[in-house]
């Protein structure tokens, strides 16, 4: 009944690289850098233009159909058997993960079974199929890691950042308070309850602070939007950056 | 649950979680306490394989669940072979008749009851007081509820809003009770004018933590002995529980107990634990003279009827899904304006009041995951908070549904935006021309979007999407 165990392929020649749209239109620097640093292992990466949406903010507001409507289409876009790479927890959990049951008793069942299973996040990847070795080109820097609750709990990623940072010898890496705990993103959740959201967000901001970093790392756009959106409200200096974007600096990659 | 303002109550979920951020006493007081629990849980199950310990607590309850009809029965058997009168009740309301019947029966006045969820669910406590039966609750933490006319703000301690000072204030308004910050004081206080309504209550009634099916025994877990006075001491004990509480073997019992009180309070057992079986017998010096069961469905056989949701049948109340939850460690049990709040509560109170009732509740959670991770019997709570979002918005209200209230949260509005959703997301070329024409025009990106931006600044689009800059890079490959 526990979680099923996560088989990794041996590091193939080629990966297609699923950007999702928050990566796509806000911030495409983190998705270039996943590319870059898959590159740099080596490997050929793919990117079907005709991808859109994973279909996750349909699905986690009851709107199955148009979820659906939304993947359909785009289960035909990875037809080599290449691993499938997402540079967000919160997407690769709805491919990985929701997918199978989205899918479940409709004619897609199995093409969605077959594609959920080739989903790898991206930091995941990198550690533990491409066995990526970092050399550190940066000046010494503090940071904090913020991995999402679906990296951690859907994709079972969660100690894969801080052990990626710890190959880099320049980089301190500071524990926050409640490190596990959610930042009150949530998707739909920051708009439907945004009051909670708020509480939740400022205590997340407030521990990352007062754990002494000034810039904080993520495995998920959304909860960087979130936290560093809050930050920039308030007029605080606490910026935040995808962990693509800062390991593909740190490894001298052109920003 | 039998009166129209609780169900109005629930309604103001906005207002009161509002209010409760807004309150510095709430917020300091849950979240200590949560962190302390999270803390305790962690720590008692540092030596135990607690994932296999899950899988087998899952496994017990599941193998229990799969069997419940024909358990209940074994279970009604096996208790009357013991001398237990059992009685079945389909609504809380039918329950609270059962229990006033028994009392008046025996001519009781004065009841003391020990903690039971199930009692608060049914409100059974105003029931028996429109009788002129005097209820008194001798959980410590219930009384302290009970003496501020309120309801548990947590399932398991149901006192946990209030601190040392609110209560000192309170047991000296209502109990002339000298007021002090010690906490032994207070306990002491408390248990001396409780030890006189035990030796007074004509009847005892008691929650029950698991019924074994197989032998007939009413399991309850407690740590203030009141429990076992209860049961005890007054001539007549009855015992209430939900259906669901059934476990086949006596063996199956302790699985769940550790996993119940490691997961509750990171105690590695409580100082009392009860084995019910039956009044007293001929030869034996003490005991009730009758003890009787309420078995109460109030919904549960309907949950039980689909295959996804009667995992919330599993629960074995420890509470710790609301001690791990990042939104209810904020708002506070009160918020919920439900019996059972937290993340257990958001799944089955939407059944036992219908989703009319409970429409903020399902979508009031980030589905970070943290209680499906905790729970000791691995309820998939995440995935259930999935299913009853899309019944909320189910586009069919004529469809057969368990989830009473289905579709209620349905607007045209919402609809709209998903289906504007699906056309420009379903087709790549629109897709691709709405990042262009979002990119390019940047510049004019509104600067509030409604609530995000109450709290946040809005996402400025990227001066080129990832679609470009790798169509770009291929263009390049290729020249």
């Amino acid at each position: 009944m526990t979680d099923t165990i996560k088989l990794y392929p041996a590091k193939p020649a080629k990966v297609y690289f699923y950007g999702t749209c928050l990566v796509d239109l806000f911030y495409p620097d983190a998705g270039l850098a996943g590319v870059q640093l898959l590159e740099r292992e080596g490997i050929d990466v793919l990117f079907p233009q005709d991808q859109t949406c994973c279909g996750q903010p349909a699905f986690s507001s009851g709107f199955n159909d148009q979820a659906r409507d939304v993947v359909v289409p785009q289960l035909d876009l990875f037809p080599g058997d290449w691993p499938i790479v997402v540079p967000a927890g919160s997407c690769g959990g709805m491919m990985r993960k929701h997918y199978p049951e989205l899918f479940a008793g409709t004619p897609w069942q199995a093409k969605a079974e077959a594609l959920a299973s080739r989903v790898f996040e991206l930091t995941d990847f990198l550690l533990n199929v491409c066995h990526i070795r970092l050399e550190d080109r940066g000046e010494p820097v503090r940071v904090a890691m913020h991995t999402s609750c679906s990296a951690r709990r859907e994709m079972g990623v969660g100690d894969i950042g801080p052990t990626l940072l710890a190959q880099l010898q320049q980089v301190e890496v500071v524990e926050q308070a409640r490190a596990t705990e959610c930042c009150g993103f949530g998707g739909t959740f920051a708009v439907r309850h945004p009051e909670v959201s708020e509480a939740m967000v400022a205590d997340k901001t407030t521990a990352i602070e007062e754990a002494g970093a000034d810039t904080f790392l993520a495995t998920d756009c959304g909860c960087m939007m979130n936290i560093a959106g809050y930050a920039e409200k308030q007029q605080r200096s606490l910026k935040g950056q995808h962990i693509a974007s800062f390991l593909w600096q740190r490894v001298g990659g052109d920003a | 649950m039998s009166t129209d303002t609780a169900h109005s109550d629930v309604q103001q979920f906005h207002p009161r979680v509002r209010s409760a951020l807004e309150n510095p006493q709430i917020r300091s007081n849950f979240r200590s306490a949560m962190d302390g629990l999270m803390g305790k849980r962690q720590a008692a199950f540092e030596d135990w394989e607690l994932e296999t310990l899950r899988d087998l607590g899952a496994a017990v309850r599941l193998r229990a669940l799969s069997r419940l009809p024909e358990l209940l029965v074994q279970l009604e058997t096996n208790c009357q072979l013991q001398g237990i009168r059992v009685h079945w009740a389909e609504t809380g309301d039918q329950a609270c008749e059962i229990i006033r019947d028994i009392c008046k029966a025996r001519d009781a006045r004065r009841v003391i009851k020990g903690k039971s969820m199930v009692s608060e669910e049914m409100e059974l406590n105003h029931f028996l007081e429109a009788e002129g039966i005097e209820a008194l609750e001798s959980d410590l933490g219930e009384y302290i509820v009970q003496l501020a006319e309120e309801t548990p703000s947590h399932i398991i301690m149901p006192a946990i809003h209030k601190n040392t000072d609110e209560i000192s204030d309170l047991m000296h308004e209502k109990t002339g009770t000298e007021r002090s910050r010690d906490v032994g004081y207070l306990t002491a206080s408390a248990r001396q004018q409780l030890r006189d309504k035990f030796m007074q209550a004509d009847v005892g009634i008691s929650g029950v933590n698991f019924a074994v099916a197989e032998t007939g025994t009413l399991c309850l877990v407690e740590n203030e002995g009141n429990g076992r006075l209860t049961t005890t001491v007054p001539p007549c004990h009855i015992a209430v529980t939900g259906i669901e509480k059934v476990v086949e073997h006596l063996e199956d019992v302790a699985p769940l107990l550790a996993l119940l009180t490691r997961s509750a309070t990171g105690q590695h057992i409580t100082t009392y634990f009860n084995m019910i079986s039956g009044p007293r017998k001929a030869d034996e010096k003490d005991g009730p003279e009758e003890v009787h069961l309420v078995l109460v469905d109030s919904g549960r056989s309907s949950i039980y009827q689909d295959q996804e949701l009667l995992d919330t049948l599993r629960c074995i109340r420890c509470g710790a899904c609301m001690n791990h939850c990042p939104v209810y460690a904020r708002v506070g049990g009160h918020a919920y304006g439900t019996t059972y709040p937290g993340p257990i509560g958001k799944i089955l109170m939407p059944h036992l009041l219908g989703l009319e009732n409970t429409r903020d509740l399902p979508s009031a959670s980030t589905l970070c995951g943290a209680c499906g991770e905790v729970c000791p019997v691995r309820i998939p709570i995440p995935k259930l908070l999935q299913r009853l979002r899309k019944e909320s918005v189910d586009g069919d209200r004529l469809r057969p549904s368990v989830v009473p209230g289905h579709g209620v949260k349905r607007t045209l509005k919402e609809q709209a935006s998903w289906n504007g959703y699906r056309w420009l997301a379903s087709d790549p070329g629109r897709y691709r021309l709405a990042g262009w024409m979002m990119t390019r025009f940047r510049a004019l990106t509104p600067r509030n979007v409604g609530p995000w931006t109450r709290y946040r600044t809005a996402p400025r689009p990227a001066a080129k999407t990832l679609h470009q800059l790798m169509a770009a890079r291929r263009r390049e490959e290729q020249s």
